[in-house]
């Protein structure tokens, strides 16, 4: 089998160049960023570090992380590393009021990830012959504009859907003969049981697609592929970073290769912070190194992984991430957004609710949906129907309004929420994404 | 010239109202009127006994979420056109019913309507003027 990629030399560079690289690059961020953004120069002088004690990634460990905590005291552009002149964009993540992180992009940064995105489309099998439908949202949100950019730059015809409509997205599927299709895993299931449900799989021409933004069992994928008879590839990303395409899959589907040119990742352990060696289960640690406006350090992602160096037989020598296997923090991710249950609680808190609640995130016809479960407390009930139902809908509008998502409300008897050891249990995902 | 009602939160799935009135049957409570409202996820039901206090302690007992609420029992006579009377009075007085419903007693010919309002005294007036007298606790309880 032929092998393509979008950046040859640097996708199959030997090891060693790629570590040299990453040294250089690596010293040249550190310097960069203590000189230009205050807030490293405090952090890393209140770690005792200095730039002149980074000589490479051998010394990354020496230096502070970085959680989201940081971005969203620095919200909006205390870590810009660029004067807002030469900023050319910003996006943001899923997420609400005081828990919104802004990304900003110089061009050269926007290069930079739509190259990544262009060199996940290629590894998908994607060329300047393919039609790539993107239906991903677009606006704030990475997901429509990083594959729309990548499959610009690689010269596709792009078609940009954004998400919804779904009629429409058929319609142009069959006409225009969409060959790559990009969205989330649920989406495309939906798409996929759509088009098979019309018994219209016989006019549409998709051969891959590139489903990410939430995580999906490799059962999703079998359903998928079989229903459209298609490869499907997982990419992961986060906006703080850059976007989808920080790592992505090739045709093994074994793993993501990581952009190593652009970021340098890192197993820790969770709990002491302690650098774990490949092959080891922890939390996935990122460092950028080519970002001009928005750099960002050892930067947190709380996603549970497990990195691989073992040689990957499509030709690329970038390090392989598993898929996330589960969090470090309690964040749900929920039709592709961010979703803490403390958000939630604070939502209950203010509307006069007990903080006795459970959070049920289900999968029904490959969407997701979240149900929370309030106990009724003589303080917020009445005799009329009226009064709890208009004081239910409240509550309902003040979730949507925090977490940007519809959230169902289900009233339930006092003590009925299970308890283990006293506790309730917050939270019951019946997606069941992380297992085998 | 009010009567108690105790109002209590049931969740909207099988066996919880007979749950309900199971407790109350263990603390010998009789029921005088019983009325549901309910939506998808849950119901309230809306009970007049005859023992209000101790319904109360067995249901906090029980781990019910309950309240009370003062409603207004009226007599009307158990014949077509009496209930459109009544109403009548209470449209015309300005009187906005949030729910009523119907119960009868071992007094032959006599129907009696639950009104809930919200400013029962104002009720109360304009039931009075019209020649109207909604019972009193005390005399509730001898209808039975």
């Amino acid at each position: 089998m032929q092998h393509r990629y979008f950046d040859p030399e640097i996708e199959t560079a030997s090891p060693e160049d790629l570590r040299r690289l990453q040294d250089e690059r690596l010293v040249e961020t550190v310097r960069r960023v203590y000189r230009d953004v205050p807030y490293y120069k405090k952090k890393m002088d209140e770690a005792g570090v200095s730039p002149e004690d980074i000589h490479g990634v051998k010394d990354l460990h020496l230096l502070p992380f970085l959680s989201k905590e940081d971005l969203r005291q620095q919200y909006p552009d205390g870590l810009l590393a660029r004067p807002l002149s030469e900023c050319v964009r910003i996006h943001s993540t899923s997420g609400t009021t005081g828990r919104r992180v802004v990304a900003y992009y110089t061009q050269n940064d926007l290069d930079m990830w739509e190259g990544c995105c262009a060199r996940a489309l290629t590894a998908a099998g994607a060329t300047p012959d393919d039609v790539v439908q993107v239906c991903y949202g677009y606006g704030l949100f990475t997901g429509g504009a990083g594959l729309h950019g990548g499959s610009h730059k690689l010269g596709s015809l792009t078609l940009p859907m954004s998400s919804g409509n779904t009629d429409r997205q058929i319609q142009f599927m069959t006409d225009l003969g969409a060959t790559v299709l990009c969205c989330t895993p649920s989406y495309a299931a939906y798409l996929a049981e759509t088009i098979c449900e019309r018994g219209i799989r016989d006019q549409i021409k998709l051969k891959a697609g590139i489903f990410g933004a939430e995580a999906w069992t490799e059962e999703m994928r079998h359903d998928i592929e079989d229903k459209l008879g298609i490869k499907a590839y997982d990419i992961y990303g986060l906006t703080e970073i850059s976007g989808p395409g920080v790592a992505f899959e090739c045709e093994e589907q074994h793993g993501m290769h990581i952009n190593e040119d652009n970021f340098i990742a890192e197993i820790i352990d969770p709990a002491t912070g302690e650098v774990l060696p490949d092959g080891q289960k922890g939390e996935l640690v990122f460092t950028s190194i080519t970002k001009e406006a928005f750099p960002l350090i050892r930067y947190r992602t709380k996603d549970i992984c497990i990195l691989s160096r073992e040689k990957c037989s499509c030709g690329r020598t970038f390090v392989r991430m598993t898929k996330p296997l589960g969090r470090s923090d309690d964040m749900l991710i929920v039709k592709g957004v961010n979703v803490f249950p403390s958000q939630i609680e604070t939502v209950l808190l203010n509307n006069g609710y007990p903080a006795n609640y459970q959070i049920i995130v289900s999968r029904e016809k490959h969407s997701d949906k979240i149900e929370v479960q309030v106990e009724m407390t003589s303080e917020m009930f009445s005799d009329s129907l009226k009064e709890v139902t208009a004081r239910e809908r409240a509550l309902v509008a003040d979730l949507k309004g925090m977490l940007g998502i519809k959230c169902d409300v289900r009233l339930v008897a006092p003590k009925s929420i299970q308890r283990s050891e006293g506790k309730a249990k917050r939270v019951i995902d019946k997606r069941n994404l992380y297992e085998g | 010239m009010t009567v108690k009602q105790i109002s209590v939160f049931l969740e909207n799935r099988p066996g919880t109202l007979a749950e309900f009135i199971k407790v109350l049957e263990k603390s010998n409570i009789d029921l005088r009127a019983l009325s549901l409202a309910e939506n998808e996820d849950f119901g309230i039901v809306r009970v007049i006994v005859d023992d209000s206090y101790s319904t109360i302690q067995t249901l906090k007992e029980n781990g019910y979420v309950c309240s009370m609420t003062r409603v207004l029992a009226v007599e009307i006579p158990d014949k077509p056109g009496a209930l459109v009377n009544l109403l009548s009075v209470l449209g015309e007085g300005g009187i906005n019913l949030e729910y009523t419903y119907a119960f009868l007693s071992k007094k032959p010919g006599s129907a009696f309507m639950i009104l809930r309002v919200a400013d029962p005294k104002e009720a109360i007036a304009v039931l009075q003027k019209a020649g109207i007298r909604p019972v009193c606790q005390d005399e509730f309880e001898g209808l039975f």
